[in-house]
């Protein structure tokens, strides 16, 4: 048996479309000043290793670690990048706590996207430089493309992935982190402009600029620390080649092998009445109903019809991005993830505010990397189990 | 910390490509080659890994964004748990010490670790790409590149302890020849101290022969849990000791003479393996040598050496190969190191692994080195004078 893992201390900064006053370092020290106050810990004294999770490109310089130690308090201790997804990073951190070479480790992924002059152009720079990026397509039309594949082959409609949108966007209202909170209504999206059909406006989710710290500990740290310890039940992260000629364009195979390896560590059979509500990766509509099917909680090509039916209301049997998503709350990059699982643990804490779950116990948080990528990261938390409940 | 390290991982297998300006191989096709080879000396195939480690070093050498899902199917990623981690230069020891995370946790046997540079399509030179690891407001506007900062660092370390450039040079020398044994080496040479000394001046003190060459290659260790590495095979190579430490953004603020953060990597690595008197335990190392004073430098960080005395006495080519040669008191980069081999980033971390591993296996052919070694230690630097990583390996 592994060594369990809880998050113990959780921070966050910034959660909005521009942060012009603070710098990426501010970010990352607000957030973790919060996280480290929030796990009773001193990262001088504590914290043992520290993961930045980051990709170069977005930051706009190489080697992005050199930038990182002093405002999290990692100067001359083990810290690293993750180039990756914040899941990616607390994944690391929950093997590094497993391995015995540590107990408390913290996580940190961010996003500076208003710093970016042209988002579309850093991400062309991730298409194959030979066989995809001469094509001059913005990366985009993969989504279309995918997109369109995905309601032929599962028989949902893009009324379905405007619903989404409505969802997400409502959900997002009653989030203090979330920008894009709003009345939108299903047929608002399908009148928005159209960009890659049938993907439209409203179908993506805007860049936002936001940084999140977790602090993870050891079973015994953790009980020493906090009443209230969020435990690593389950994690799984799987890829599929980035070549789009050669990846499943129906299914979210990436997703599927993740959250398979998710499950069998947490011993979850069947997730659709053993998870509370998810947090998945909606960075374009239909992708929400394509990871939830990938999760296993419907089969494929019935995301639709659950839909449709309220399920995945923040009321419903199995609530779905209450946060409002990245629909709602942004396309945060390398910190979605970290968000994602930032909610999850807020939920599971009861500390969600107007968006509470009511008695979420078990919650699964999934980031997918963003085009052109075709990578995912799963990990599931749960509460503390009182002794005699089920 | 360390409180509890149970689970033993060993490396199985190792693979390396020809280190070289590459120019009609993709990255992928190099991680394949490599990967490849260190599968096949693993005696397995991809369907046995269950997890991929990739290390690759600046996005911006190839420019490719998100370089890691790029190359992963090259490295054998596709429909396995991939991951990328990086640490700048250190990255190549970085790797494996990821990979070892992975199975020392208990949730996978058998890991692939894989580290791919190709700097060859950096235009006009590599160096391009290294103006851009500076802060973009205190630091690029000066117009800073690497030759640079390490001319000043070599400086600082020549001024602290009285080292001269002819000492230093001795160190290309001992390099540049034994990867003459090395069949994966770029700038093998027999060379003297003079030649050295005679080279063109890069920035003062940096001469061209101070310096190795950039390059592309890729390089691979095959990562096993004991109960299947003991199947695999009668020699795995553990891996003991793992440590790394990353030292302050501002390099400016520190004194460049010594390594601190390698010290400090060093100490993780050698508490978990036991090691309290390292000159007499380590039988056979391969300190970080992107430049000449470089293996100085970081000899003493990981405390093979006080600081300032790993060239003490050496005047001359048989002085240095008498103490760290193949067959010399403590062999120390018996590959050719990074002087020799070439400097493809993450690539040339992992070479180093990669002959450690075949040193305790006795593998190593004419590299060889004769003091029957037990115990080796790898190690990588990088970022802004200001990351170690470091890996001791055990049969």
């Amino acid at each position: 048996m592994e060594r369990r893992v809880a998050v113990i201390g959780v921070g966050w900064s910034g959660f909005a479309p521009q942060t012009a006053d603070l710098s990426y370092k501010e970010l990352m020290f607000e957030a973790a000043t919060r996280a480290y106050e929030d796990a009773g810990v001193d990262p001088r004294r504590d914290v043992e290793s520290f993961i930045t999770c980051a990709e170069d490109y977005w930051e706009g310089f190489s080697i992005f670690d050199e930038f990182v130690p002093d405002q999290l308090g990692a100067v001359m201790k083990p810290t690293c990048t993750v180039s990756g997804d914040g899941l990616y990073g607390l994944a690391m951190a929950v093997m590094q706590i497993q391995s015995g070479l540590f107990d408390v480790v913290a996580v940190e992924a961010h996003s500076k996207a208003s710093d970016l002059l042209t988002y579309e152009g850093v991400l062309r720079f991730a298409l194959d430089p030979i066989f995809t990026r001469p094509l001059g397509w913005h990366p985009y039309a993969l989504a279309g493309l995918e997109m369109a594949r995905y309601l032929y082959d599962t028989g949902a409609l893009e009324e379905h992935c405007a619903l989404v949108v409505e969802k997400n966007r409502r959900n997002a209202l009653a989030n203090p982190l979330a920008s894009y909170g709003a009345t939108v209504t299903a047929e608002d999206v399908l009148a928005s402009r159209p960009l890659f059909e049938p993907l439209k406006e409203l179908d993506v989710a805007p860049l936002a600029d936001g940084c999140v710290v977790m602090v993870l500990a050891a079973e015994g740290v953790a009980r020493k620390l906090t009443d209230t310890p969020i435990w690593v039940l389950g994690m799984g992260w799987a890829s599929e080649s980035i070549a789009p000629e050669i990846r499943d364009w129906c299914r979210a195979v990436h997703v599927e092998l993740a959250a398979s390896m998710a499950y069998d560590m947490a011993g979850i059979t069947s997730p659709a009445k053993e998870l509370d509500l998810l947090e998945v990766d909606d960075r374009f509509s239909y992708k929400e109903l394509q990871h939830v099917e990938a999760l296993g909680v419907c089969t494929y090509g019935e995301a639709a019809r659950l839909l449709e039916e309220g399920a995945f209301e923040r009321d419903g049997e199995l609530p779905v991005n209450p946060s409002g998503g990245c629909l709602g709350v942004g396309n945060l990059l390398e910190v979605m993830g970290l968000h994602k699982a930032l909610e999850v643990v807020l939920q599971l804490r009861g500390e969600a505010g107007k968006r509470q779950v009511p008695d979420a116990e078990v919650g699964l948080a999934q980031a997918w990397r963003g085009l052109p990528t075709a990578s995912s990261a799963v990990v599931i938390f749960g509460v503390e189990k009182e002794v005699g409940k089920a | 910390m360390m409180s509890s390290v149970k689970r033993r991982v060993a490396v199985v297998g190792a693979g390396i490509t020809l280190f070289r300006r590459r120019l009609k191989e993709t990255g992928r096709e190099l991680s394949f080659y490599a990967a490849k080879m260190a599968l096949d000396t693993a005696g397995i195939t991809l369907r046995d890994v269950d997890a991929v480690v990739c290390g690759t070093a600046p996005d911006a050498f190839d420019g490719v964004h998100m370089k890691g899902e790029y190359l992963l199917d090259g490295m054998g990623g596709h429909r396995k748990p991939f991951v990328r981690v990086y640490v700048g230069g250190g990255t190549g020891v970085f790797t494996p010490i990821a990979a070892w995370w992975h199975v020392a946790s208990g949730h996978f046997d058998i890991v692939l670790a894989v580290a791919e540079e190709k700097m060859s399509s950096c235009y006009p030179h590599p160096q391009k790409a290294f103006t851009t690891i500076f802060d973009p407001m205190l630091t690029r506007p000066l117009g800073a590149n690497l030759v640079w900062i390490f001319a000043l660092e070599m400086q600082r370390y020549m001024h602290v302890h009285g080292v001269k450039k002819e000492q230093i040079a001795t160190i290309a020398v001992k390099n540049k020849r034994n990867a003459l044994d090395h069949p994966c080496a770029q700038l093998a040479a027999k060379i003297t101290v003079q030649d050295v000394l005679n080279s063109e001046v890069m920035v003062w003190p940096v001469q061209r022969l101070d310096i190795s060459p950039p390059s592309d290659g890729a390089a691979a260790v095959v990562l096993a849990a004991e109960h299947v590495a003991k199947r695999l095979t009668d020699d795995p190579v553990w891996i003991e000791g793992v440590g790394w430490c990353l030292d302050s953004t501002y390099w400016t603020n520190r004194d460049l003479y010594y390594p601190k953060y390698v010290e400090y990597a060093a100490r993780m690595a050698y508490k978990m393996a036991g090691i309290k008197n390292p000159p007499k335990e380590i039988d056979v190392a391969e300190p970080y040598d992107p430049f000449d004073y470089k293996e100085a430098h970081h000899a003493e960080g990981l405390m093979l050496a006080r600081k300032g005395e790993y060239l003490k006495d050496v005047k001359d080519e048989s002085d240095i190969f008498a103490r760290y040669g193949r067959d010399g008191d403590l062999p120390i980069c018996p590959s050719g190191g990074l002087l020799g081999v070439g400097n493809p980033i993450a690539a040339a971390g992992m070479m180093k692994v990669c002959e450690i591993f075949w040193q305790l296996r006795k593998e190593a052919g004419k590299r060889q080195v004769k003091n029957d070694p037990r115990t080796g230690v790898a190690q990588a630097w990088g970022d802004l004078m200001q990351v170690g990583t470091v890996v001791v390996m055990r049969v």
